[in-house]
C-alpha cells in the first residue's frame, strides 16, 4: 500500500518535471516569437530609414561632380547634352505649379463633398458615395494618364485653341482627381469625429443646419480639414505616371497653366532608363528623389502635427 | 421662405453640386473605359502573346507578370504587416518607440511611388544584386503596400473585444496562444480586407516596377522570379506613349483589363468588409 503511494508520488514528481520542461520549452518559444514580433513591429521604421539612407548615399554623390549651388539654383536641366547641366529649378517649378492647380480644383470640391457626405446625405446615399470615392482612389494612375492622352488633352487643346493639349492644366485636372479621395475621406472623418453636442447645441439655439455647418462644425473640424489638404498636396506632388503622360515634359520653368511642364517625379521615371549606373545623371536623379522625399516628408509631418493637435483639443 | 431658408437652400445646392463633380467624372471614367474596351476583350486577347510589336495579338505575358508580381508582393507584405500590427496592438506600450513606429508608418504611406522605385533600384536591384526581376519588383511593392496592410490589420485587431482576450488568458492560455487562437481568427476578415486592398494597389502601380521589373516587350512568360517580366500597368504606359500607330482597341482593352483586375480586388474587399460589419452588428 505504502509502496503504491510512493510510486504515485514519484510518478507525480515525474509528470511535474515533464510539465516544467514543457513549460520552459513553451516559454522559451514564446520569448523568441515575441522578439520576432517586436522586430516585425519596427519594420516600417527600418524601411523608412533604409529609403532615406539609400537615397542620400547615392544622391549626395552627385555633388562630387556638380555644385550644390548649380543643382538648386540653375534654371537648366540638360542632363544629356554635351555640356550636361543639372538645375532642379524647372522641375520643382513644374511640380509646384501642377500641384497648386490640382489643389485649387480639389480643395473646394473635396471639402464641399465631405460636408455633403457627413452632414447632408441620407445614410444609404452616404454609403454609396463612400464606395464610389474609394473606388476613385483605386483607379490606377496609368489608366487616368491614358484617358488624359486620348480624351482630356484633346478637350484642353480645343477649348483653349492651343497647338498641343499636353499642358500643366491637363496634369492638374487629372492629379486633382487623385487628390480628391484623400481630401474627402480625411475631412469627412474630421467632421464625423466632432461631438454630437456641437450640432445639438447650435440647432437648439435656433441656427439652421447650414449655419451650424459653416459657423460651428467647419471651424471645429478645421485642423482635420487642414491635415486633409496637406495630405492631398503630398499625394499630388508624388504623383508620377499621370503627369508624365499628359504634361508634355518640357524641362523649362512654366509661366502659365497652358504650357508644357515637367515634374520631379516624371523626370525620375522617364530618364532613369537612359542612365548608366553610377553616372552623374544617375546620381542626379537620386538627388531629385531626395528633394522630393524631403518635401513629402515635411508635408506629412506637418499634417501629423496638425492632426495630433486636433486630437488633443478634442479631448 | 425666410432669408435664412433661401440661404440654406442655395448652400445645400452648391454642396450637392460638389458631390456630383466628384461622382460624375468617376462614373464617366469607368463607363468610358468599359464602353471603348469591351469590344476588344476576347478569350484570345487575354490568352495570346502580343504580335507585331504589340500591335496585334493578346496581352497574356503582361497579365501573368502582374499576377506573379502581386502574389510575390502579398506573400512578402502580409506576414510583415500583420506581425507589425500585432506588435502595435498586443505588445507595445504607449511610448517613444510606438510613437516612432506610427510616424514611420504615416510617412511611408506618403512616400511617392517613384521614390519607392528609386529605393528598390538602389537596394534590391543593385546593392543586393538581384537585378531587374520579379523578385526585386515584389520586394519594392511590398514596402509600398506595407502601410496599407499594417493600418487595416491594426484596425481589425483593435476591433476584437478586450473581454475575448481576458477570457482566454483567464482560462490559462498564454498571451501567444490567445493571439493565435482567439484574436487572429476574429480579426481575419479585417486583415483579409487590408491584404486585398494592398493587392489592388500593387496591381495598379507603375512607377516602381518601371524601375525594378520592367521589360518593354518580352513575348514569353517569365520562368522564374529572377526573370524580367511585363506587367499590365507598365504595358498600358508603353502602348499609349512609346509605340507609334498603336491600334486604340488594344489600348482600351488593356486599360479595361487592368481596371477590371483592380475592381475585382476592390469589390472583394468591400464585400468582405460590409459582411463583417453586419455580422458584428448582429
Amino acid at each position: 500500500m505504502a509502496n503504491a503511494q510512493e510510486m504515485l508520488v514519484t510518478q507525480d514528481k515525474f509528470t511535474h518535471r515533464k510539465n516544467l520542461k514543457k513549460d520552459i520549452k513553451h516559454s522559451l518559444g514564446e520569448y523568441i516569437i515575441e522578439k520576432i514580433i517586436f522586430c516585425l513591429g519596427i519594420t516600417s521604421v527600418i524601411i523608412f530609414s533604409l529609403i532615406f539612407l539609400f537615397l542620400l548615399r547615392t544622391g549626395l554623390t552627385l555633388f562630387r561632380d556638380v555644385s550644390l549651388k548649380e543643382f538648386l539654383f540653375s534654371k537648366n536641366w540638360f542632363p544629356i547634352s554635351v555640356n550636361p547641366q543639372y538645375g532642379i529649378l524647372p522641375l520643382v517649378a513644374g511640380s509646384l505649379l501642377i500641384t497648386a492647380g490640382a489643389i485649387l480644383i480639389s480643395v473646394p470640391i473635396g471639402v464641399g463633398c465631405a460636408i455633403y457626405i457627413s452632414e447632408v446625405a441620407p445614410p444609404k446615399t452616404k454609403m454609396v458615395l463612400k464606395v464610389i470615392i474609394e473606388f476613385l482612389s483605386a483607379i490606377p494612375s496609368v489608366v487616368l494618364g491614358f484617358l488624359g492622352i486620348v480624351v482630356l488633352a484633346n478637350w484642353v487643346r480645343i477649348s483653349f485653341s492651343l497647338s498641343s493639349g499636353f499642358t500643366a492644366l491637363t496634369g492638374s485636372i487629372l492629379v486633382s482627381l487623385m487628390a480628391l479621395p484623400t481630401i474627402i475621406t480625411i475631412s469627412d472623418d474630421a467632421i464625423n469625429a466632432l461631438p454630437k453636442e456641437y450640432r445639438e447645441a447650435s440647432l437648439a439655439l435656433g441656427a439652421t443646419k447650414w449655419e451650424t455647418i459653416i459657423n460651428v462644425l467647419v471651424p471645429a473640424a478645421s485642423s482635420g480639414i487642414i491635415a486633409a489638404i496637406m495630405l492631398g498636396i503630398g499625394r499630388a506632388i508624388g504623383e508620377t505616371m499621370t503627369v508624365m503622360m499628359v504634361t508634355g515634359n518640357a524641362a523649362k520653368i512654366p509661366d502659365t497653366f497652358l504650357t508644357s511642364a515637367r515634374t520631379m517625379t516624371a523626370t525620375i521615371a522617364a530618364e532613369m532608363g537612359d542612365t548608366v549606373r553610377n553616372g552623374t545623371h544617375y546620381h542626379a536623379l537620386f538627388a531629385v528623389g531626395i528633394v522630393l522625399l524631403m518635401m513629402t516628408t515635411c508635408i506629412n509631418l506637418i499634417a501629423d502635427f496638425v492632426l495630433n493637435r486636433a486630437r488633443k483639443e478634442g479631448r | 421662405m425666410t432669408k435664412k431658408q433661401i440661404q440654406e437652400k442655395i448652400a445645400f445646392t452648391v454642396l450637392t453640386m460638389t458631390m456630383f463633380m466628384v461622382v460624375i467624372p468617376t462614373l464617366l471614367i469607368i463607363g468610358y473605359i468599359i464602353y471603348k474596351g469591351i469590344g476588344t476583350i476576347s478569350w484570345e486577347f487575354i490568352t495570346a502573346m502580343p504580335r507585331k510589336g504589340m500591335r496585334e495579338g493578346g496581352i497574356l505575358p503582361a497579365i501573368v507578370g502582374t499576377i506573379y508580381l502581386v502574389m510575390g508582393t502579398i506573400i512578402l507584405a502580409l506576414p510583415l504587416g500583420v506581425g507589425s500590427a500585432i506588435y502595435l496592438t498586443e505588445y507595445a506600450k504607449q511610448g517613444k518607440v510606438t510613437r516612432l513606429i506610427r510616424l514611420a508608418i504615416m510617412n511611408l504611406a506618403g512616400v511617392p511611388s517613384v521614390v519607392y522605385g528609386l529605393f528598390g533600384l538602389g537596394l534590391f536591384v543593385y546593392f543586393l544584386n538581384i537585378g531587374t526581376s520579379i523578385l526585386a519588383g515584389a520586394l519594392t511593392l511590398a514596402c509600398l503596400i506595407l502601410p496599407v496592410v499594417i493600418t487595416a490589420s491594426e484596425e481589425a485587431l483593435k476591433s476584437v473585444p478586450q473581454s475575448y482576450r481576458e477570457a482566454s488568458l483567464a482560462l490559462g492560455a498564454t498571451k501567444l496562444q490567445t493571439i493565435q487562437k482567439v484574436v487572429l481568427p476574429f480579426a481575419m476578415p479585417g486583415i483579409l480586407t487590408g491584404a486585398i486592398l494592398g493587392i489592388g494597389r500593387a496591381a495598379g502601380e507603375t512607377a516602381p516596377i518601371l524601375l525594378t521589373v520592367a521589360a518593354f516587350f518580352l513575348p514569353r512568360l517569365p520562368k522564374s522570379i529572377f526573370d524580367q517580366a511585363m506587367a499590365l500597368p507598365y504595358h498600358l504606359y508603353i502602348i499609349s506613349t512609346q509605340v507609334p500607330n498603336m491600334p486604340q482597341g488594344i489600348q482600351y482593352g488593356t486599360a479595361l483589363t487592368l481596371l477590371g483586375l483592380v475592381s475585382i480586388f476592390f469589390m472583394l474587399a468591400t464585400v468582405i468588409r460590409i459582411k463583417f460589419k453586419m455580422a458584428n452588428r448582429a
